[in-house]
């Protein structure tokens, strides 16, 4: 599925994720969450009174609420184990040269200024709590596209800020959502204005670099009627022992004709806690995909939500889940129909290997009045080892007579007959399981723009090491 | 580990047990390189499981007797191993995988058949591409060789035999034989599924690449058609799980003629 993709080979050639930048912390909190710690976030980045209300009001609603006690075993988190801000330089760096070395070097490793320069108009970069660098072509400039880190937009944008956040999750939504609210740092904000379309997607690398950190990243993405938007976030994070929190909170508004997608490719290191929520509202004839790649991390809550409120909004979801050992994720997707003729496709893919251990959960309402509307599921297990586990679990809530709704489940494994074409022709029994693996795949594979394939194509083949002969 | 000589394959008395129960009951035959064999025989006379069993399959258990491939035992071997050696098994019913590309799929297996991988680890080399062999040069040879075969471009970007007509799988069959230009290989059914066009194409396919191989082959096969255009110089009688008769290119005209009713009166089989 990568093979001409010979101008990238320089360009991904990181062989692996599993190292730790030394970077100085300029500033962090002390350990643990309370309200002297919302208080002291919300002062160090000079933040407007109703921010710190938001966050004070956010935190006082994540005390309340009971943790979740559905899904993923959640027993050992200790939320008094975490920093809920760090700091890595003391001020944003205005462009490339101004960026630290050690950051850079990350960076670099990472392929970020050649991906810059050859794929990405603008990108957002998030070190830690805080992005560090970013940039926006000129061209987007003129055409009034917005394309920052939250802490900017808060200080540049903050009607719209004000406007937009918690509309779509609501900060009592869950219990990790409140948190974030409470804590958020960094992420994007992204304004497309009537009728722009974005060639060329907007990207931003997320990276957690420090022990024991809580990343809460907040992001906020509005599509203008009838503009097009693709916001693409990629993961990796250095392995260590203790657990880390990743909460993020993503809001999309699509509204009338307007076309938006998020893609993800998740590859925290197993310590991981990976706690998100994303939705959209996506309001007449607009259309909203959301494509997701889980590899990484070691416990996911995940369901990225459509919610199609206009007549004709389209709603998609895509996605991919690897659980090798000690990887168990909880993930799925939510659409919900509240106008007529709106359509949603839910399709889902996940390999189980070893102990690995994968469940999907597929909610489809449809409410009265939202007459033609249609919704498919479909998932597909692979299991690669006996041990290996795979849950579906579906809910259907249909109110409307007029509704047609579809939901199909597989779960296969690798076949013996596969495996002894393949190695017939020359492959070992891993390149052939790969193969296989990358097959069931390819679905998903395809959605992605050619180096995330590239990406993806290479954290398969590290997460199939070691699992046949 | 590179196949540059020509092969001798060689089975001796082999014996091999399916789920408990003895298929193959002492087999024993020798393929020279540019030989071809012809073994005929009837449905469910367990030609299928030597083909299989020849290639590693692990579903076959062998309880007696020996395969060598120029003297060296291939029964310890996987069927990577044995192809790498050489061996090549053109299948009656190509298994599908779904997503996998036929190009993505030819290029990774000729590249792990000449040792591309095997250099890239040796040297380090872990750029993303290093163990295939290079894109222009690959899409080169097999665009020649699907020509050859008058099959379309488009159907390599098919997914592996699925949905492929039984007449496209065969040719994808013999389009991997070209690229992975084995010393030995086993034809098996090659000519169910063939219209009498496309029966041509893959023989002359097969016949091209025994001539600039120098490849021994063992056409397995219930019908003649086949052998109209691979002519093979010795062919066998398969029965009840072995061979029991063999004799030259005018032995297939009389299993045309009289099937294979007679073979059971004169071999008490």
């Amino acid at each position: 599925m990568a093979n001409d993709y010979d101008d990238l080979r320089q360009i991904k050639d990181q062989t692996q994720e599993d190292f730790a930048t030394e970077i100085d912390y300029a500033y962090q909190t002390r350990r643990g969450l309370g309200e002297d710690i919302v208080r002291e976030v919300s002062a160090v980045k000079g933040e407007p009174q109703w921010m710190l209300d938001f966050r004070l009001k956010a935190l006082d609603t994540f005390m309340k609420m009971p943790m979740p006690t559905w899904g993923v075993d959640l027993g050992l988190l200790d939320f008094e184990e975490f920093y809920y801000f760090m700091r890595s330089t003391e001020r944003k760096a205005r462009n490339w040269e101004e960026v630290p070395d050690a950051i850079k070097d990350t960076f670099e490793r990472l392929g970020i200024p050649e991906a810059e320069r050859r794929f990405l108009a603008g990108v957002e970069t998030q070190m830690d709590s805080e992005s560090v660098y970013s940039s926006l072509k000129e061209e987007w400039q003129r055409h009034g596209i917005i394309f920052v880190d939250m802490d900017t937009a808060v200080r540049e944008y903050p009607d719209l800020v004000r406007e937009h956040i918690s509309t779509i999750v609501p900060i009592g939504d869950n219990k990790f959502a409140a948190l974030n609210s409470a804590f958020w740092s960094g992420g994007s904000f992204v304004y497309v204005p009537k009728g722009v379309d974005v060639e060329i997607p907007l990207q931003a690398y997320f990276r957690i670099n420090a022990q024991n950190l809580g990343q809460f990243e907040r992001t906020i993405i509005i599509a203008d009627e009838g503009s097009n938007v693709h916001y693409i976030e990629g993961c990796t994070a250095p392995q260590y022992s203790t657990w880390a929190l990743h909460t993020g909170v993503i809001e999309i508004l699509v509204k009338k004709g307007a076309h938006a997608r998020y893609t993800t490719i998740q590859n925290w290191s197993r310590n991981v806690y990976n706690l998100v929520t994303q939705r959209a509202v996506v309001e007449e004839d607009g259309s909203m995909a959301w494509v997701d790649g889980n590899l990484g991390s070691g416990i996911t809550m995940k369901y990225p939500a459509v919610v199609l409120r206009g007549p004709r909004a389209r709603g998609e979801v895509l996605s991919i889940a690897f659980a090798g050992d000690g990887q168990h994720y909880d993930a799925g997707a939510k659409a919900i129909h509240l106008a007529p003729h709106t359509t949603s496709l839910i399709t889902s893919k996940s390999i189980s290997k070893g102990l690995g251990r994968s469940g999907f959960r597929g909610m489809v309402r449809v409410v009265p009045g939202a007459v033609g509307a249609q919704s498919k599921v479909a998932c597909d297990a692979l299991l690669l080892d006996p041990e290996s586990r795979s849950d579906t679990y579906p809910y259907i809530d249909v109110s409307e007579d007029e509704a047609q709704i579809e939901h199909e489940a597989t779960v296969s494994k690798i076949s013996e007959d596969q495996l002894f074409y393949l190695m017939s022709r020359g492959l070992s029994e891993k390149e052939a399981s790969a193969m296989i693996v990358n097959g069931f795949l390819e679905p998903f594979v395809k959605e992605l723009p050619m180096e995330y394939a590239v990406e993806l194509n290479r954290l398969i083949a590290l997460q199939m090491e070691g699992s046949v002969g | 580990m590179e196949q540059t000589l020509a092969q001798t394959l060689e089975i001796r008395d082999l014996h091999v047990r399916v789920e408990g129960k003895e298929i193959l009951k002492g087999v024993t035959l020798t393929v020279r390189p540019g030989e071809t064999h012809a073994l005929m025989g009837p449905n469910g006379s367990g030609k299928s499981t030597l083909s299989y069993t020849l290639m590693g399959h692990p579903k076959y258990e062998i309880v007696g007797g020996e395969v060598l491939l120029n003297g060296e035992s291939l029964l310890a071997l996987s069927p990577d191993e044995r192809a790498r050696r050489g061996l090549f098994l053109a299948m009656q019913y190509p298994v599908s995988v779904p997503g996998v590309t036929l190009y993505t799929f030819l290029r990774a297996a000729a590249s792990a058949m000449r040792g591309y991988g095997e250099a890239a680890r040796r040297s380090g080399d872990q750029r993303l591409h290093a163990h295939l062999i290079p894109a222009r040069e690959f899409r080169q040879e097999v665009n020649a060789e699907i020509g050859k075969l008058k099959m379309d471009q488009a159907f390599l970007n098919r997914y592996l035999n699925e949905g492929f007509s039984g007449g496209e799988k065969k040719r994808a069959e013999i389009l991997q034989m070209a690229l992975l230009k084995p010393r030995i290989a086993i034809l098996d059914e090659t000519d169910s599924g063939l219209d009498i066009d496309a029966l041509r194409i893959v023989s002359e396919g097969v016949n091209r690449l025994q001539a600039e191989l120098g490849m021994g082959l063992l056409v397995i096969t219930h019908y003649q058609r086949l052998l109209n255009y691979i002519r093979p110089e010795h062919v066998h009688i398969f029965y009840n799980g072995r061979v029991v008769h063999s004799a030259g290119p005018e032995l297939v005209e009389k299993l045309e003629a009289q099937g294979y009713d007679w073979v059971q009166a004169e071999f008490g089989v």
